[in-house]
C-alpha cells in the first residue's frame, strides 16, 4: 500500500486561512487528498473553497469530522502549540511544515507528542505523498508516479530532484517522506525504514541524508540488522567545510563527527548501495528491483 | 547567532553567575585607559566569532597599561580563521588555583538539552572527551521539569570534592540553565570555570550560541548581533534573506533549498570543479532575491562561472527568470552563466529567458558539467 498516509487519511489543515495554508490546502484538494477540516482560531463557522468547514480548535474539528491526520502551516511562534494541540486532540499523524521553530520548543514538543502516542513528521519538512492517492504537505504532485520505491529524505528540493529523476526513468514511488532538516524532529530515518520494511508494496528504498549528526549512521545500522529490502543512500554536503551550518540547522559538521565520508562509509559497511550523484539512484535501484 | 564573550558574560552576570569585571575596547587608547583604571595586570582578549583565539595569538597578558595598549594594537584588526577581530575585552588578570568545564548544549541524539561538566577545564571539551572520557559527566535535562536541584548537586560534586565548592558550582549550574533557556541558547559554556586562590568560583570565559529561530521573539538578544564581526558577503546575504557561505572555488552556485544546494556543490566537485559558495535562495523566491544573490556572487573575484540550479516547487521558476533578467540589465555579467531550471512555471521561465538572449537547461548533471567547463577554461569535465 504505502506508509503513514493512504485512502483512510482524513486531514485537518491547521492554519488553513493563512497564505501558505490556503494555497497548499487547494493543491492537496486538487491532488485528491481527503481534506475534511481546517482550523484557524476565530474563523470557526467559515467554509474554505465552498467545501471544507473551518473550526476554532482542533478538538472541534476532530469531533465534527473524525480527522485523523493534521498538517501545520502556522507561523513559527505558534507552531509548537499547534503540534501539541493536535496531539492532545487525538490526531495520530501530525505533519509540521513550518520552518523556524525554536529548538528548545522542540525539546518540549517531542515528549508531549510521544506521551500521546502520536507520530510527528517535521518540523521544517515538505511533508509526504503517496502518489496517486494522497498528499499531505507541499511536495509537487506532478513529479511523482505510483510505484514501489520508498523515498525518505532530510531535504525538500533535493527530494524533488531525486523523485523527478526516478519518475523520468520510469521508477514509481510507494510513499515519499521528507523528515525535515532540523536538529530535533519527530520522525527519524529509522522510523521510515521500519515502516517501508513492513509495507508489502515497497520493494526498495531511496534515502537522502546530509552532513551533521549521526542519524544516517544509526539508519545504516538498522538496515544492516533489520532490513530485508535493498536500500540505496546518498549524502549531501561532501564539500561542506567543518563548523559551518549549511542552511539546515542540523547540517553542521562538528569536530570529527557528522562528515559525509563517515556516513558514506556507514552505508557501505551496511551493504547499502551508495549514490554519488542524485542521478545514480536510477541504475542502483534498477539493479535491485 | 554567535555572540561575543563580553556579551555572554553580561548575560551570565544578569543571572547571578560570578564573572570577572571587564570592558570592551575598539582602539589601543581605550585598552590602555581601561587597564589603567583597573590598576592591576590585565588580560586582553580578542572578541571574534571563532574558537582557537589563544593559539592564534588573540589573548595576551599585559602587566602594565602600556603593555595592554601594545597587546590591543596587535590584536585589533588581526585575522583569526578568516575573520577580522573588531574589538578586545580588557579584564583584570585573576590568580587561579584550578580550572573546570561546565556547559549545556541541545543534543539531537537525546532530543534534550544536555549538561556536560568536567574537572579538566581550560582545554577544548572535545579534547577531554577524546583523551579522558571518564572525566566528563553528562546529564540530559527533562524539559518538563528543567534542571532539578539534586541534579545540579550531583554535577557539582562530580566537579569538586570540597562541599562548599560543590554547592557553589551547583548554584552556578542552575543559573546557567536559567541563562541558557532565558536567552534561547543552543549552547552555553563556561570554560574555564576557575577556582581562585581565594577559594571562589569565577566564570573566566563565556561562550553562548543563540538559536536563530529564537531571535524574533527576543529582540533584546537579537540586538546583540555584531555586524562588524561578520564576513561582509555573508552579512549582505543575511540582510537579503539568503543563506550564503563563502568557499574557495570558482563556480558560483545559486540554488533553492539547502539539501539541493549541498548536492549541487558536491556535483561541481564530482565533475572536477570547485564551488565558490553555498547559496540557498530559500523556498519562496521573488526576483529581488535573485538580484541580490547575483550581486553577492559577482563580488567574489575568484568566480569564473555562475551556475543556477532551481527546482521549482514553492519557488516559481518564472520569478527566478525575471530576477536574472533584471539583475543582468542593471549590471551586465563579465563571467559566463549556466541556468538550469525545472518545475513550477518552467515554460514561462524558459520563454522569458529566451526573449532576453539566455538559454535554459533542464538536466542538473549537464548544467553542472557545462559550468565547470566554463570555469576551468575547458580543462576539467
Amino acid at each position: 500500500m504505502s506508509i503513514f498516509i493512504d485512502r483512510n487519511t482524513k486531514l485537518v489543515v491547521q492554519g488553513i486561512t493563512g497564505r501558505d495554508g490556503s494555497f497548499h490546502a487547494k493543491q492537496m484538494l486538487e491532488y485528491g487528498t481527503c481534506v475534511v477540516a481546517g482550523v484557524t482560531p476565530g474563523k470557526g463557522g467559515q467554509t474554505f473553497e465552498n467545501k471544507v468547514p473551518v473550526f476554532d480548535t482542533v478538538a472541534d474539528a476532530v469531533a465534527a469530522t473524525g480527522a485523523n491526520t493534521s498538517v501545520i502551516y502556522v507561523p513559527p511562534p505558534f507552531a509548537a502549540d499547534a503540534m501539541m494541540e493536535a496531539a492532545d486532540s487525538g490526531i495520530s499523524l501530525i505533519v509540521c511544515i513550518t520552518e523556524g521553530v525554536p529548538v528548545l520548543d522542540m525539546t518540549r514538543v517531542y515528549p508531549y507528542v510521544q506521551d500521546r502516542k502520536a507520530r510527528l513528521i517535521g518540523p521544517n519538512c515538505p511533508g509526504l505523498i503517496t502518489p496517486g492517492m494522497s498528499k499531505v504537505g507541499i511536495i509537487p504532485g506532478r513529479i511523482c508516479t505510483p510505484g514501489n520505491v520508498g523515498v525518505v529524505s532530510r531535504s525538500g528540493t533535493l527530494t524533488y530532484e531525486v523523485v523527478y529523476q526516478l519518475t523520468r526513468a520510469g521508477i514509481g514511488q510507494s510513499t515519499c517522506v521528507g523528515i525535515g532538516g532540523d536538529p530535533i524532529n519527530g520522525t527519524s530515518f529509522i522510523d521510515c525504514l521500519e515502516a517501508f520494511e513492513a509495507d508489502p508494496d515497497t520493494k526498495a528504498v531511496a534515502m537522502m541524508g546530509e552532513i551533521g549528526g549521526t542519524d544516517e549512521q544509526q539508519a545504516a545500522e538498522f538496515v544492516r540488522a533489520h532490513m530485508s529490502k535493498p536500500v540505496v543512500g546518498f549524502i549531501a554536503g561532501q564539500t561542506a567545510p567543518p563548523g559551518r551550518r549549511m542552511g539546515h540547522a542540523g547540517a553542521i559538521i562538528s569536530g570529527s563527527a557528522g562528515t559525509a565520508a563517515e556516513k558514506v562509509e556507514a552505508f557501505k559497511s551496511a551493504g547499502m548501495g551508495v549514490a554519488q550523484r542524485p542521478v545514480d539512484f536510477v541504475p542502483l535501484l534498477k539493479e535491485r528491483l | 547567532m554567535n555572540i561575543h564573550e563580553y556579551q555572554a558574560k553580561d548575560i551570565f552576570r544578569r543571572y547571578g553567575i560570578p564573572v570577572p569585571p571587564g570592558d570592551v575596547a575598539t582602539t589601543p587608547d581605550e585598552a590602555e585607559r581601561i587597564a589603567r583604571a583597573y590598576g592591576t595586570g590585565v588580560v586582553v582578549k580578542a572578541q571574534v566569532h571563532t574558537g582557537g583565539r589563544g593559539k592564534a595569538g588573540g589573548v595576551k597578558l599585559a602587566k602594565t597599561p602600556a603593555d595592554a595598549r601594545a597587546a590591543a594594537q596587535q590584536i585589533i584588526g588581526m585575522q583569526i580563521k578568516g575573520l577580522t577581530v573588531p574589538k578586545v575585552l580588557v579584564t583584570p588578570a585573576a590568580d587561579i588555583a584550578s580550572e573546570a568545564y561546565a556547559g549545556v548544549i541541545v543534543d539531537r541524539g537525546s532530543k534534550r538539552a544536555v549538561f556536560m561538566v568536567s574537572p579538566a577545564g581550560g582545554i577544548e571539551i572535545d579534547e577531554v572527551a577524546a583523551t579522558m572520557p571518564d572525566k566528563i559527566m553528562q546529564l540530559a535535562v527533562d524539559p518538563r521539569y528543567g534542571l532539578l536541584p539534586f541534579e545540579a548537586t550531583r554535577l557539582g560534586f562530580f566537579l569538586y570534592k570540597n562541599g562548599k565548592l560543590a554547592r557553589d558550582a551547583s548554584k552556578i549550574l542552575r543559573q546557567l540553565w536559567q541563562a541558557f533557556t532565558g536567552s534561547g541558547g543552543s549552547l552555553a559554556e563556561i570554560n574555564p570555570l576557575a577556582v581562585t586562590t581565594g577559594g571562589d568560583l569565577l566564570a573566566l570565559d563565556a561562550k553562548m550560541v543563540i538559536d536563530d529561530n529564537e531571535l524574533d521573539r527576543r529582540p533584546d538578544i537579537a540586538a546583540l548581533r555584531d555586524e562588524t564581526a561578520e564576513n561582509p558577503s555573508e552579512l549582505a546575504a543575511r540582510r537579503a534573506n539568503l543563506t550564503f557561505i563563502k568557499l574557495d572555488g570558482n563556480v558560483g552556485c545559486v540554488v533553492n533549498g539547502a539539501g539541493l544546494a549541498m548536492a549541487t556543490m558536491d556535483l561541481v566537485k564530482y565533475y572536477g570543479g570547485e564551488p565558490a559558495n553555498f547559496l540557498d535562495i530559500g523556498g519562496s523566491s521573488n526576483p529581488e532575491k535573485v538580484i541580490n544573490a547575483l550581486r553577492i556572487i559577482t563580488r567574489d573575484p575568484n568566480v569564473k562561472a555562475i551556475l543556477f540550479n532551481i527546482f521549482g516547487g514553492i519557488t516559481r521558476t518564472d520569478d527566478v527568470a525575471n530576477g536574472i533578467v533584471a539583475a543582468t540589465r542593471d549590471a551586465p555579467l563579465n563571467v559566463p552563466m549556466v541556468i538550469r531550471l525545472t518545475g513550477t512555471n518552467e515554460e514561462i521561465a524558459v520563454q522569458i529567458l529566451q526573449e532576453h538572449g539566455f538559454s535554459a537547461m533542464t538536466d542538473m548533471d549537464e548544467a553542472v558539467q557545462k559550468a565547470v567547463r566554463l570555469a576551468t577554461g575547458g580543462k576539467a569535465a
